[in-house]
């Protein structure tokens, strides 16, 4: 077997296992904690719990007023690699092909030129990020080993993906088995560290939304 | 005194010229992408050279690479057999039959001790024994044996032989193996292919006779000069690939336009052969020209490697459903595993403190 069959077959096959066996772990353990019942009333003209939810999750997408230069730097920065990584795991059409394995649905993708700039964008996005955490005193505090490690399993598939498109350094087959790798690595990464939060940020901001909006406070 | 006549003598005699030599010697080398000055050293060297003796053993195998040799263009079988090598058994195109042929192939051994090349198509059956594929009463796995110990080096022709081929396809019942797993004390090359291209044979051959070493090789023993490209880099439609451009189905707008093959399962990328450069049939075309994704052939365990028609990043998955389904049960139990366990904890706290509260009160 070589690397490529493993890690296009096994190796994907236990990530994806993994992948959706944590996330389903975390979100069942998550909502049915034991919590207190809301006792509060329900303030007059209050928005519906799902309005305010989807409220709340657009007000926070918002660049927030009255930062400074570097943390509004750090938002838009955030932004371009989030779009950017959006835009190459649902766009670019070898991705589209493994979604329509894996669920069998397909759509358009864009050609691999938009591709391979979205990815330079990421790249450089990324590592604007990693710059800005190890250089601020502050952020660096902050940061534990789950920072740094989700940001390596997020860089290195975007990396290896780029290597790969772009037939550098390695062998093709090399280079796209470590991308497929790689992207596993992450898949079994990502249900138990922060990367985490590409599931819970909707959670976590719906449900501030619903409980502030109850009481009748906009956020 | 000589045994065999030169490779020079034997175009003269049949009335070829130096120059045509030259123009030969001209056409293999730039196949293998040697420097020009290697022509004239190819012609010089090949003139003085008795024809190199091959001998061709064929085991687990379908003939489809004998089918290949045989419609070589460019230098025709003919040419091979007449000018360049000395076939002295290929079951399929000898004469002799029977104990004759077996005959001829032990004197051939006899005469060309430690010179001949020995060619394989086909694998090597290895289960009970070697018993599973015989020839004149002994196994493939013996004569290759025999034979290999005499050779001066062993050329695995075709994916079988190189790599074990389709008969060792999942799940392999005859214990097939490559040439290259028994033969550990000799140099193999591969020339992989189902089938592999006929002057991929030929240019090899005539490297071999001509330089008296064997040509670079990759990691797979495959000839630089033939495997180092892959059909992808070298692909007429891969300006397509670039673009984003896919054919959909096999018989849509895209396929009609000639567009790429990706989606439709084309191994094109991972597949390292000069299919799209020497092409078939005296270059007429390659399966891609053809309209067929490459199937990546000359790949090892290339049966073996999800569909054909799957394309090459989506994952080979065993069942989606299944693994997704057990996946999601599996989370789920223990999702609820630890939510039980919480409401257990906040029980036990609950109770813990209405006891102090009571025993406060008592």
């Amino acid at each position: 077997m070589t690397l490529l069959d493993f890690a296009r077959g096994p190796a994907m096959n236990v990530a994806i296992a993994i992948c959706v066996a944590g996330i389903v772990w975390r979100l069942v353990a998550l909502l049915f904690l034991p919590r207190a019942r809301d006792r509060s009333t329900r303030r007059p003209g209050a928005p519906w719990r799902v309005t305010a939810a989807a409220t709340s999750i657009l007000s926070h997408m918002k660049v927030a007023k009255g930062l400074g230069p570097v943390p509004r730097f750090a938002v838009w920065n955030a932004y371009a690699y989030h779009i950017g990584l959006f835009v190459i795991v649902f766009f670019f059409t070898q991705h589209i092909l493994v979604w329509e394995g894996l669920v069998g649905l397909s759509w358009p993708g864009l050609p691999t030129g938009v591709i391979t700039v979205a990815s330079v964008i990421t790249l450089a996005a990324l590592v604007a990020a990693l710059v800005r955490r190890v250089s601020s005193p502050i952020l660096r505090l902050l940061s534990g080993f789950d920072d740094y490690f989700s940001w390596l399993l997020t860089t290195l598939p975007v990396l290896t993906g780029l290597l790969a498109q772009s037939h550098l350094f390695l062998r093709y087959d090399t280079m796209l088995a470590l991308h497929i790798l790689s992207v596993a690595a992450m898949l079994i990464w990502f249900p138990f560290g922060k990367l985490f939060h590409g599931v819970l940020v909707w959670v976590t901001r719906g449900r501030t939304g619903a409980f502030y909006g109850r009481r009748g406070v906009a956020i | 005194m000589r045994d065999r006549e030169t490779i020079g003598e034997g175009l003269a005699r049949r009335g070829l010229s130096r120059r045509a030599l030259l123009r030969y010697s001209a056409w293999l080398a730039s196949l293998m992408a040697l420097p020009p000055t290697a022509s004239r050293v190819m012609a010089e060297t090949l003139a003085d050279k008795p024809r190199q003796p091959v001998i061709w053993l064929s085991f687990q195998e379908c003939t489809g690479c004998t089918e290949s040799l045989t419609r070589s263009f460019s230098p025709t079988l003919e040419d091979l057999i007449f000018d360049l090598i000395s076939l002295d058994y290929h079951e399929t195109l000898m004469a002799a039959s029977g104990a004759p042929a077996e005959a001829a192939m032990e004197a051939s051994r006899e005469a060309n001790k430690g010179k001949y090349v020995l060619v394989v198509d086909g694998s090597v059956a290895t289960g009970l024994e070697g018993a599973y594929s015989t020839n004149a009463g002994k196994t493939n796995l013996a004569t290759l044996a025999e034979l290999a110990a005499d050779a001066a080096a062993v050329l695995g022709v075709g994916t079988c032989a190189a790599f074990g081929g389709l008969p060792m396809a999942d799940p392999n019942p005859t214990g097939a193996k490559s040439v290259g797993d028994i033969v550990k004390d000799k140099p193999v090359v591969n020339i992989p292919g189902c089938p592999p291209i006929p002057e991929a044979i030929a240019g090899t051959i005539a490297y071999f006779v001509t330089f008296g070493r064997l040509p670079d090789l990759d990691h797979l023993n495959r000839p630089m000069a033939f495997f180092g490209d892959s059909i992808h880099d070298r692909c007429y439609r891969r300006t397509f690939y670039d673009q984003g451009k896919f054919a959909k189905s096999f018989d849509d707008e895209g396929a009609r336009k000639g567009w790429c093959l990706y989606e439709l399962g084309c191994k094109g990328p991972v597949t390292w052969n000069a299919c799209a450069t020497l092409k078939w049939n005296a270059a007429t075309s390659f399966p891609i020209q053809s309209g067929h994704g490459c199937l990546g052939c000359s790949e090892p365990g290339f049966w073996d490697r999800g569909g054909f028609y799957q394309p090459l990043s989506a994952a080979v998955m065993g069942n989606p459903a299944l693994i997704g389904g057990a996946a999601v049960a599996a989370g789920a139990a223990f999702g609820a595993a630890s939510a039980v366990q919480a409401r257990k904890k906040r029980a036990a706290a609950q109770a813990a403190a209405k006891q102090a509260e009571e025993g406060r009160q008592g």
